[in-house]
């Protein structure tokens, strides 16, 4: 009971957030609300008992992400008005869509059924929840025994980004002045300090 | 599902061409930070010895289905003839890019390291057992590919395609994620078998597998750009540069094939009837918007863009049929088409100079005066994707409507039969202006010889599959028996 509680607490603040994302008006904002949506998520997932996951979260997506994000967000000059203008126009349209997909999943699910069943007896669907030892060790096993090629994989995906990433932002500008360390250590006497005599001058 | 042994040598061998394409792939992105630009050839060199020792290695798996990893792997004959295929492809793709990226200052590692990248993706997208692997598969490709279509960085266009496909390929893996995780929430594994074996009559009839099946279809379309999920095809074909539409146009529709054949054939085999009915739609509108399009276009990456989504039409036809029959007749023209789509876009490139594409029909106009031979490879190209006889893709039309009308999908092979016809009008447009028009100004083939040579093989290849077609059915029916 206290459980259900707090799920929909949770799940009711954690969707005003999202909401809070796309609606507000300044960015600086709307990163916050996504802060308060990872908080949330990372609730329910402590309701479900993945600690593991829930501190995950916290610590990569808040701790470490959406810094970067809202640095990002201070330091680039968004036009929010501009942007603004998209949604204005577009958002009928896109309430109507969504309002037609709601339509036709409540028309499927609900009043016709169209001979649907709810429930399917499926052999190997057991809740991990509540088994064994810690949930971070249970992960820990999963990952590195049954998914030890999908998550090797996962790494090679990162790989790539990082490559993409350097392949499309780096470049060499002409007339950029460049600073290279090794020139500048190797550089000797000889190269910048000329010794020019100079007559003394005659005293008055 | 914990009974898993911890994967041990066996399941290494299994996956020796991939480790092997994945160290080649790093090891060359390392030799190529220390190369300076006059060696860059290098690079390139070493990444066409890449894909042909990965290719060696395929080869050299053994001929039955086996699993790897728990089962998050397979490796059996459809995987190997796809990843053969797809060698080859990405090989012919390097080999027509070097002269397009030379002219243009494009000429850097980092192309063929991505496109090596993109090779792997393809590989375990084939081989994988579980939608997890596939997952992973789908991003390592996508994400090579967003980066290709940007690889021209002062091209606005090129950036804006990019951007366009980038932010689409999101929400379209978005979808597929979500349907993963509806799948998974219903029936609790990612195993493709385990899902196979535990699905019965009644999966066809469950919400939850409904809900997750039609998030995972959209995600599929997305990838293969079939109708309505197909508006970024024709403008990432066009920003592109011509070398990168080259690569998308053809070794990544293997990938995608093996995607719809492992999640909907063999893992969601026993839904066939939920799944058939969406097919038929995204087949039906792909083949009808395809075809009808592309003869309003100028532009010929545009044409070709089109074209692709009325092949891709086809494609589906061939998996919808939900037999047997069907899937090799779909993997016989995902094959076939993958080597005309290759042929067509190479020669907008052999047509193309520095500081100018080749890429409207009408700078195709009198080649046969002036190329007599690449005019005719052209044709070749052309008239098989029409699907005329002798040629190949002939073939391959026919084995897809064989397979559809054997299960009672008369009407469908009527609408496919129909809109092939007004195909066959654009196809014939671009022979038309080869053979019959006024040569256009400075139009020359300004191509290396062994860009000739490989082009005039690649051509002559559609032929020969045509008039050998046997063959190639052979291979195929011994790789989906």
């Amino acid at each position: 009971m206290l459980i259900t509680i707090l799920f929909y607490t949770f799940a009711a603040v954690l969707v005003g957030a999202a909401l809070g994302v796309v609606l507000s008006r300044n960015t600086v904002h709307s990163a916050l609300f996504l802060v308060l949506a990872f908080f949330t998520s990372a609730a329910l997932w402590l309701l479900l008992e993945a600690e593991f996951l829930g501190i995950v979260l916290v610590l990569v997506y808040v701790g470490a992400v959406m810094v970067l994000f809202l640095f990002v967000v201070m330091m680039l000059d968004i036009n929010v008005a501009q942007l603004r203008e998209g949604l204005t126009r577009y958002a009928p349209l896109g309430a109507l869509v969504a309002l037609m997909v709601i339509v036709q999943i409540v028309y499927v699910t609900w009043v016709r059924r169209l001979g649907l069943t709810a429930d399917m007896a499926f052999p190997s669907a057991e809740p991990l929840r509540g088994t064994q030892g810690s949930n971070t060790e249970a992960l820990g096993a999963l990952l590195y025994d049954d998914y030890v090629l999908p998550f090797q994989l996962a790494a090679v995906v990162l790989l790539v980004a990082i490559v993409a990433a350097i392949v499309l932002t780096m470049r060499s500008r002409p007339g950029l002045k460049q600073q290279d360390v090794a020139k500048q250590v190797a550089v000797r006497k000889e190269d910048r300090v000329r010794l020019v005599k100079l007559p003394a001058e005659k005293g008055p | 599902m914990n009974t898993t042994p911890v994967a041990g040598a066996a399941d290494f061998a299994l996956v020796a061409p991939e480790i092997f394409l994945l160290c080649a792939a790093c090891a060359i992105l390392l030799i190529d930070l220390w190369l300076p630009q006059r060696l860059r050839q290098v690079t390139y060199l070493l990444s066409l010895v890449a894909l042909v020792v990965s290719a060696v290695l395929v080869a050299g798996l053994p001929g039955e289905r086996m699993t790897a990893f728990g089962g998050t792997w397979i490796s059996d004959p459809v995987a190997k003839l796809l990843k053969l295929v797809t060698c080859g492809t990405v090989a012919a793709v390097f080999l027509y890019s070097r002269d397009y990226l030379l002219a243009r200052g494009l000429f850097r590692g980092e192309y063929f390291v991505l496109g090596l990248f993109a090779t792997l993706g393809i590989f375990v997208m084939v081989s994988s057992g579980s939608l997890l692997t596939m997952y992973m598969g789908i991003e390592l490709l996508a994400l090579s590919q967003y980066a290709l279509v940007a690889f021209d960085r002062d091209s606005p266009v090129a950036a804006e395609s990019a951007m366009k496909y980038f932010v689409l390929g999101a929400i379209a893996s978005g979808a597929l994620l979500y349907g993963i995780s509806i799948i998974y929430g219903v029936t609790g594994t990612f195993d493709l078998d385990e899902l196979a074996a535990g699905l019965d009559g009644s999966a066809a009839t469950n919400v939850g597998l409904l809900f997750g099946l039609a998030f995972l279809m959209a995600g599929i379309a997305f990838k293969f750009g079939a109708v309505p999920f197909h508006m970024w095809v024709p403008d990432v074909y066009h920003g592109a540069p011509t070398s990168v539409t080259l690569f998308l146009g053809a070794a990544p529709k293997l990938a995608y094939f093996a995607l719809a054949l492992r999640v909907l054939a063999e893992g969601l085999g026993s839904a066939v009837q939920a799944w058939q009915d969406m097919l038929i739609v995204l087949a039906v509108l792909s083949l009808v918007v395809g075809n009808l399009v592309a003869v309003a276009q100028t532009n010929l990456k545009r044409m070709l863009a089109y074209s692709t989504i009325s092949n891709v039409g086809f494609i589906l036809l061939g998996i919808l049929a939900g037999t047997p029959d069907g899937y090799r007749a779909a993997l016989f023209y995902v094959v076939t088409y993958v080597i005309m789509a290759v042929g067509s876009f190479a020669m907008i490139v052999a047509l193309s100079r520095r500081g100018f594409e080749a890429d409207r029909i009408d700078d195709f106009r009198g080649l046969a005066q002036k190329s007599p031979w690449f005019a005719w490879m052209m044709l070749f190209l052309m008239v098989s994707t029409a699907g005329v006889p002798p040629f190949v893709g002939f073939f391959a039309k026919l084995y897809v409507l064989q397979a559809i009308v054997d299960v009672g999908f008369v009407w469908l092979a009527g609408v496919a039969v129909l809109f092939s016809v007004v195909g066959a009008f654009y196809y014939l447009r671009i022979v038309k202006v080869m053979f019959f028009d006024e040569p256009a100004p400075g139009l020359a083939v300004s191509a290396s010889g062994s860009f000739r040579f490989l082009l005039s093989v690649n051509a002559l290849a559609v032929l020969a599959l045509g008039l050998f077609s046997g063959a190639l059915l052979d291979a195929i029916n011994r790789a989906l028996p």
